[in-house]
């Protein structure tokens, strides 16, 4: 009897075959629209340095229908990447109290409580 | 007529096949029959050529692991009547070559899980005469999960990235070395960080999450990658800022 172990490959569509992939590679894609929206605040940076009018024409910019749609698009795969991160995050970071584990939703807790805090802090320096 | 239910289980012996086929058979339906049963009875009854490893049929062993309908299960796990109305589609694990029928070549998996030294590696030789090395239910808590670990490889097939890299150590093995290098009496977390620490180890996880989803002893592989990644960021770092530390 003679050994011929059949290799099967690997398609490229991998990730069509089971929900959970897609999902994944959908995590994966909304880190261009995260890295994005950091581009574009760079560009802010960069306009504010040149002076006012530069800036004026960047604040249109992103004040336009187009600008809003993008920074929307962008907001809602941040949203998308924040919300499984932070679902992932007893994983990465478990805690033991009193040789006990805390339970993953303390956890998940914490981070969404930390996020409203900076969102608060940051717009109330806006002074929004 | 008594009720039955399909199974397309995918065929291939390597003196007469130039590659797999799938192959139906029509067996009785039980309530309390697994995937594990139906393949006894077409072993018994029906087509005694069908190959496919088993031992325990208590989720023990580990060895009945197969793609069924597409997920990585224990065959003596995945009952009947959970696909009762339907067909059961039954392959080998993914990500494995075929060795014959349902039973995939491990060998890939045995040299990896070698390679991460999964056993206690003791801190300092201690004479015998010293008595046991004593560990506390906490310290034990810190690690008992992951010591559940049978094996089954699951967790390999329903990993993307080991499709994508087979050179990828893996989940398993990779829970395993956390495990031992997480245990109070351990000492050889240095000696491991070779292989776990590198590219082709915890490096090469995207935390896809599939290999904790499919484990059945929920052991978490997934979390223990992201932990080792943490500490072995932490190393790094300390390497770094030791002067004459950086290798």
């Amino acid at each position: 009897m003679s050994r011929r172990p059949y290799v099967r490959k690997v398609e490229r569509s991998w990730w069509l075959r089971r929900p959970r992939y897609v999902l994944y590679m959908i995590r994966e894609l909304t880190s261009l629209f995260v890295g994005l929206y950091c581009a574009l605040l760079v560009v802010g940076l960069v306009r504010l340095a040149q002076g006012p009018a530069p800036w004026d024409g960047f604040v249109a910019a992103f004040s336009s229908p187009l600008g809003v749609a993008v920074q929307l698009l962008c907001l809602v795969f941040a949203i998308y990447h924040s919300v499984t991160w932070f679902a992932l995050t007893p994983k990465a970071m478990p805690l033991m109290m009193k040789g006990e584990p805390v339970p993953g939703a303390v956890i998940v807790g914490a981070h969404y409580v930390a996020w409203a805090a900076v969102s608060a802090i940051v717009l109330i320096g806006a002074g929004v | 007529m008594s009720e039955t239910i399909t199974l397309e289980v995918l065929r291939y012996h390597p003196e007469t096949d130039s590659e797999p086929h799938f192959r139906s058979y029509t067996v009785p339906y039980k309530d309390e029959w697994v995937v594990l049963d139906a393949l006894n009875h077409i072993k018994d009854n029906l087509d005694a050529t069908l190959s496919y490893r088993w031992s325990c049929h208590m989720a023990v062993c580990g060895s009945c692991g197969m793609m069924i309908n597409n997920e990585p299960k224990l065959s003596c796990h995945a009952f009947l009547r959970d696909y009762r109305g339907g067909v059961i589609r039954v392959e080998p694990l993914d990500h494995f070559p075929i060795e014959r029928d349902l039973v995939i070549v491990m060998d890939s998996f045995m040299d990896k899980l070698s390679g991460v030294k999964p056993y206690l590696i003791p801190k300092e030789d201690r004479p015998l005469a010293e008595g046991e090395y004593l560990q506390s239910p906490a310290e034990l808590n810190t690690f008992h999960r992951y010591t559940q670990c049978i094996n089954c490889v699951l967790c390999y097939a329903a990993c993307p990235q080991i499709g994508l890299n087979e050179d990828f150590v893996g989940p398993a093995a990779l829970a395993l070395a956390h495990r031992y290098n997480l245990d109070s009496r351990d000492g050889g977390r240095d000696a491991r960080a070779e292989v776990v620490a590198s590219n082709e180890g915890v490096w090469e996880c995207t935390f896809v999450g599939a290999c904790s989803q499919v484990c059945p002893k929920q052991v978490d592989p997934a979390a223990a990658i992201q932990q080792i990644k943490i500490s072995a960021s932490v190393d790094w770092l300390k390497n770094l800022l030791t002067p004459g530390g950086y290798r």
